[in-house]
Formats: C-alpha cells, structure tokens, sequence
C-alpha cells in the first residue's frame, strides 16, 4: 500500500540526529517564587501582594483547562519533585541527551511579563525572567539558549530590555506573545523591530498571550480543542498585520519565528493574501510586493504540533509550497504534544530537507551558521 | 492600480457554468426607507420620528465600495435596475438556471432584538416581493438575526410555508460562536423544516475580528473571514452541533474553501488528542464537515491550476463545494467563474448536482418543473 509509512530505524535516526536544533523547549520553576530573587524588593513585595493583573477573570490559571496536568507529558514530571521543564539535569538526560539536542532554545511561558496590565510590574517580571532563564537554565547547560522577554505593551521599555543585552549570545531571540492588545504589525511596535534588526536578534512569537480579545474571530470556544485551534488563527492574523502593516517593507533583514502555531496552514493563507492584495493594494501603498513574497523571505516556522495529512504523503504538497528552508524543527518539551524528531515526520525527506530541517535552518535564523 | 483578473496562471478555458444553480448572489441591500412599508404603524412611526428610515444600513464586513466588493460591469449600467444587473450578469452571462440571493443586510446584526427582528422581516418581505415575485429563477434565503434564537425561530415559522425560500442566512460573526447552545433553537427549525444554514462572512463586530485585536485594513479583515470560519466549523463540531442534529446541513459562503485541508488535517489530529474533553464527538471533524458541511467555490483563493488541483485532492470529496459567482464581488473577469483545475466532471458536480444534493426545495422544484 503506497501510504505506508516508512518510519526509519529510530536508533539510527537518534545517532543521525546529533546535532538537533530545538527550536521550542519549555522551562518552569520549581516553585512560584523562584523569581524573587530577581525582583526588586519593591516588585517582591507587589508580587506577594496583589500578584498578577491579567486581562482575563482567573486568576491563577488559564481561560481553557488543558488535558494533562501542566499541559505535560505523563513521564516528563521530574523524579526529585517539581513541575515538569524545572529540572536541568532531569531536562538532560530525558530530552537533550536522549534525542540528540546540540541546542535548545527556552522559550518560558510563565511570569507572563508581555500580558501584565501593571506595565512597571511587567517590565520588571521580563527582566527577572531573562535573568532566571541564564541563571537557572543557560549557565549549569550550555545547550540552552534563552529567549529574551519583553513588554511589548510598552515598546520604549522593551528596546531598553533588548538593548541591556543584546551583546549576551546566551539570548537567541526576543520573545513576543501573538495576543497582544493590538496586532503586533501595527506601528506602536516598530520601536522593538527597530532594536530587533539593530541587535540583530530574531523574534519568535510563541502561541499564547493574554490580550483581552476573544481567543477567536467568532468569539469565545467554550472547549480546548477549540482553543488550541485558535493558535493558527492567531498566527494567521499575525502574518497578516506583519506584511500588510509594512513591517517587512520597513525593516526587510526582521526574521519572524511562528512557534507551535502549525505550518499547513501557510500555503493557502498566502494565496488568499496574494489574490485579496491584487483586488485592494491601492489601500496598503507600503506594500512592494505580493503578501507571499514577504512570508518567504522575512518568516520561518517552528514544526511542532507537525502537521499530520491523510494520507502522509499529501505533506509533500506543504513542504514544497512553504519550502524545507522554511521550517525549523521543535519539539515542545514536556508539553503533551511533544514530538519525538525519530517520528515526527511520517514521509521521506531527502538528507539535505532533514538537516536543513534539523538544524541547518534554525542556525541561520538564529546567525549561528 | 487594482486590478482583479481570474489568475493569469489559469491558462485553460473556464468550465462553462451554463445551467447551474448559484448558490451565493447578492441583491443590493434596500435603503431602510424601501423597508417602511413592511413594518406595523408602531415600528412605522418609531423609524420616521427618529430618522432611521433615512440611515443606511449597510455593514461594515463589506464597505459597499471597496474594489473587492463590485467588479467594475457588474455595477448597474445608467437606469438598469438592480434585478436588470443580476439577470444580465448571473443569467445570462453566466447562465445560471437558478440563483440563490443572500441580501447582506445590518437588520441581522443591531442590538436591539425586537427592532432586528422586524427589520429582518422587513427585508424577507421585500426580497419576496421585489425579486422573487419578479423572476421564477430566483430563490431566497431567510434573513434572521441570530442575536435572539426565539425571535429568528419565529421568522423561519412565519416564511418556512414560502418554498422559495430555500435556506436561513446566518452571518459568521456574532455575540458568540455559532455552535454554542443558545443558538440550537435555530438549528431544530431549520432541521424540522429541512432547511440548510448558511453562515455568510461578515457580521456584527461585537468584538474584534482577530484574536490579536482590531486590524488596521479592509484588506485584513477581508482575510480574517476565512480564520472566523474555520473557527465556526470547529464550534459546530466541538458543541455537539452535529451529534444533536443528525440531519443538519451547513453552508459556509464566501469564506473560501483552500484552506480546508489544512484544517481537516489539524483539527483531526487535534481532536485525538482531547476526545476525552468532547466525547459526544464520535467521528473525526473531518468526517463530520464533510457529512453536514458545504462550501462555496467564490473566492477560489488560488494563484495557479496546479493549486487547486492538489487541494481538490488533499480534500478527497467531490460533495464539499457548491457553485457560486457571488455576484457582484469581484473574484473573477468575465465568464471564469469555474477555473479548469475544478475538471469537467467535478464541474458539473459543483454546477448542479451538489446544490441539489444540498438543497431539497431546489430539488422539489426541478421535480415540479419535470413533471409540468
């Protein structure tokens, strides 16, 4: 039967993997006051105090309960107690050394310093995360890179916080949450990809955030699998504020991450940008070129949850249209919907697609080839 | 410059659309003042004192004058009339044997329940009386606001005996996602009465568009309908829409269709993951949507043959996809309604026997029409 899966030895691909880039590794605390330390005594004192000003109606956990405790996988709970993601030498030998991780990029979750309504208590949460991140994770495995945190909702703040470390190669990107108050597209943003392209410094826009809209164009889901949907068309509407804002037009060297947003959905979304563009551009002026050329050269995408066609081969369609230079391995360790880079992909690739896949794409993104 | 060709890419004749049944044409909305005389002396009144028979209601989903929403000969030539334009251009350019009007009118998204109400009669008992009164090949969609499910129950009751009526009309954004319980009302009438829903893009903009707040341009918010969609077809299968409503059918209009696969194949993977969280949702999303599911072929957001082609067989369905010119938006130049790539065999499939399969009162007609 042609759709049979050619699945190799997974020893063989652990040993072929040496050198994995992950693009999407999930650290956590051990416990919620782990951060202290990094806050001033006046933050400590806020934090203890009032705690987190979200714009949401829960306090202290998400709109959509996941389906697994810590949205973790089952095994991944460190023998010596502790959330899943909290325990280096744990990560180490579960993750890193397992399937053959040369580097990880963090990209921390908690602490939420882009969703805080209190802009001061936000700016100093981002730099007590940047700081825990080296301090925890970077400095005792050199693997692991960090992901600079910013305010995005107060851009001036969050150029000082780039600024402040941009020479630090222990930060691999700057890190921005796609629900924002407003689409990150539009200019009260620039100031971040100004400093972005000034440094450097790619910028990865992990799903989630807090923004206070709806998680859907259609309104509130009531149920996760709606939820987790959303995340593609976030980043669907996302890709669209970037290009037809003209950020890519203004500062054409930004390179643009999409992580664990999905990939399948791109190549449609680009044709249907392209033809909507032939119809209106006289009302984006700014624009040079088609939508699809600025998603080509200015955006990667992360590829974890992997996209699963029926049959597998209809993936080869996808790959073809984004491109394999496009795509960056992740894995989303300890998280659920982890996938194992011996199986992620249920089709052929060619050497060179699963080293650009692999690692050859994420060095370039993130300059290190 | 603007500029809406078919794709120059399309190097193949069009498939000819002689004899189908447009599923999605748009008579110009009425000024409110055209409604007057279908409102009761109360709401007559109310409108004249406070000038609103004088306003506007045109919706913001579909700025009357962008470039995207009237190719440039579809506009009315000097003195013809609306139903003229729509006879020229869906009959007999197009030659179409049936066409379904979707009026897009601000009646289905006020906040007022009782004065959305009598709108959308209002504009149910025009549309009857202004276009299917006046030409056999046209048939209706019924207008409701899906705001107050009792008072739109009431209105498909009330035009349900009209068998040219042939589906309620829904708009794609609205207080809440449609698959949520507070619109199921809506549902059991429209299956005790066999009638298809539509869900048309655009809507009421209670909130913003995106899930990363309001956009800038048109032209984003254009875009966005196809992400809302899919966002609706989750809600109808994560709700238990389908499970409830076995008999049930959806038409989603003017929301495009490429994107399709890519959600099948997410959403399917996604539910396997959290089956447990839903367990009413005993098949795949993809086999539920492609049971009770039917998407408009305008706009057939494609570039090239070749990516229609293959997106005809990442779906591996020839029931999913309806005729449609959606008339006077511009997606296409002359008679290119139905690029090449569709294959003439899945042509005549989407041309007919698809919006017959989907439409039983299209059906009865026809049977009538046979037997005359």
């Amino acid at each position: 039967m042609s759709d049979t899966l050619t699945i190799e030895n997974p020893d063989a691909m652990a040993r072929q993997g040496q050198g994995i880039i992950d693009c999407d590794i999930h650290p956590s605390m051990t416990t919620p006051d782990e951060l202290m330390p990094f806050l001033s005594q006046r933050w400590r004192t806020h934090m203890a105090t009032y705690g987190n000003s979200l714009r949401q109606g829960l306090a202290n956990t998400l709109s959509h309960p996941r389906m697994t405790p810590e949205v973790a996988r089952a095994d991944a709970w460190p023998p010596n107690g502790g959330p899943p993601g909290s325990d280096v030498q744990f990560m180490r030998e579960q993750h890193l050394d397992a399937h053959g991780i040369r580097i990880g990029v963090l990209v921390p979750l908690r602490g939420t310093p882009g969703n805080q309504r209190n802009l001061d208590f936000g700016i100093a949460l981002a730099s007590a995360v940047n700081e825990w991140q080296v301090d925890k994770f970077c400095g005792p495995e050199p693997r692991l890179k960090a992901s600079l945190v910013v305010t995005q909702e107060d851009p001036a703040a969050a150029v000082a916080e780039i600024e402040k470390r941009a020479g630090d190669a222990r930060y691999a990107q700057i890190l921005l949450p796609p629900r924002s108050t407003e689409p990150l597209g539009r200019r009260r943003y620039w100031p971040i990809y100004e400093a972005a392209t000034a440094a450097n410094l790619p910028i990865a826009m992990h799903v989630g955030g807090i923004g206070g809209h709806p998680a859907t164009g259609a309104g509130w889901p009531s149920y996760y699998i709606e939820e987790h949907h959303s995340q593609v068309q976030t980043m669907q509407a996302l890709l669209a504020s970037f290009i037809f804002e003209g950020v890519f037009a203004r500062f054409p060297t930004l390179r643009i991450a999409f992580v664990e947003g999905g990939f399948g959905w791109a190549p449609a979304f680009s044709w249907r940008m392209d033809r909507a563009w032939e119809k209106m551009r006289d009302e984006v002026p700014h624009l040079r070129r088609p939508p699809s050329e600025y998603l080509r050269e200015n955006v990667w995408f992360t590829t974890q949850p992997m996209e699963e066609p029926f049959p597998a081969r209809n993936l080869r369609d996808t790959l073809n249209w984004i491109g394999t230079d496009r795509l960056m391995f992740s894995t989303d360790y300890p998280h659920w919907d982890f996938d194992d880079p011996a199986h992620a992909f249920k089709i052929p690739l060619e050497d060179e697609e699963r080293q650009a896949i692999f690692s050859g794409n994420a060095a370039r993104f993130y300059g290190w080839a | 410059m603007n500029h809406a060709p078919s794709p120059s890419n399309f190097t193949a004749e069009p498939l000819p659309t002689r004899g189908g049944i447009d599923c999605d044409v748009h008579p110009p909305a009425p000024e409110t003042d055209a409604l007057m005389p279908y409102l009761d002396d109360f709401w007559r009144q109310s409108f004249e004192m406070r000038g609103f028979n004088r306003l506007n209601l045109a919706m913001t989903a579909s700025p009357p004058n962008a470039p995207i929403n009237k190719r440039p000969d579809w506009v009315g030539r000097d003195g013809e009339a609306p139903i003229d334009t729509v006879r020229r251009a869906v009959f007999d350019e197009l030659g179409a044997s049936l066409a379904i009007c979707n009026p897009l009118h601000g009646a289905q998204i006020l906040h007022s329940d009782d004065m959305g109400a009598v709108l959308c009669r209002a504009v149910n008992d025009w549309l009857a009386e202004h276009w299917l009164d006046r030409d056999s090949r046209l048939r209706g969609s019924i207008v409701i606001s899906a705001q107050n499910a009792e008072l739109a129950v009431e209105e498909i009751e009330r035009r349900a005996a009209d068998t040219r009526f042939v589906q309620i009309l829904l708009l794609s954004m609205n207080d809440e996602p449609l698959g949520r319980r507070r619109y199921w009302p809506i549902y059991e009438a429209a299956q005790r009465h066999d009638l298809p829903v539509a869900i048309h893009a655009g809507g009421s903009y209670r909130h913003a568009p995106t899930a990363t707040g309001w956009p800038s341009h048109v032209i984003e918010d254009y875009i966005a309908q196809a992400a809302i969609a899919e966002s609706q077809l989750l809600s109808l299968v994560a709700e238990g829409v389908f499970a409830r409503f076995e008999a049930i059918r959806f038409v989603f209009a003017e929301t495009g269709f490429m994107w399709v696969p890519s959600f099948f194949w997410r959403a399917d993977k996604t539910w396997r993951g959290t089956r447990a969280e839903t367990p009413w949702i005993k098949q795949p999303p993809s086999e539920l949507v492609k049971r009770h599911v039917r998407f408009t072929i305008q706009p057939a957001d494609a570039l090239e043959a070749s990516q229609i082609e293959r997106t005809l067989v990442h779906l591996d369905c020839d029931d999913l996809l309806l005729y449609a010119s959606d008339f006077p938006h511009w997606h296409f130049d002359g008679q290119a309604a139905l690029p090449a790539a569709f294959g003439a065999e899945l042509g005549r499939k989407i041309l007919r026997d698809n919006p017959l399969a989907t439409y039983p009162r299209l059906r009865e007609a026809l049977a009538k029409e046979q037997t005359a």
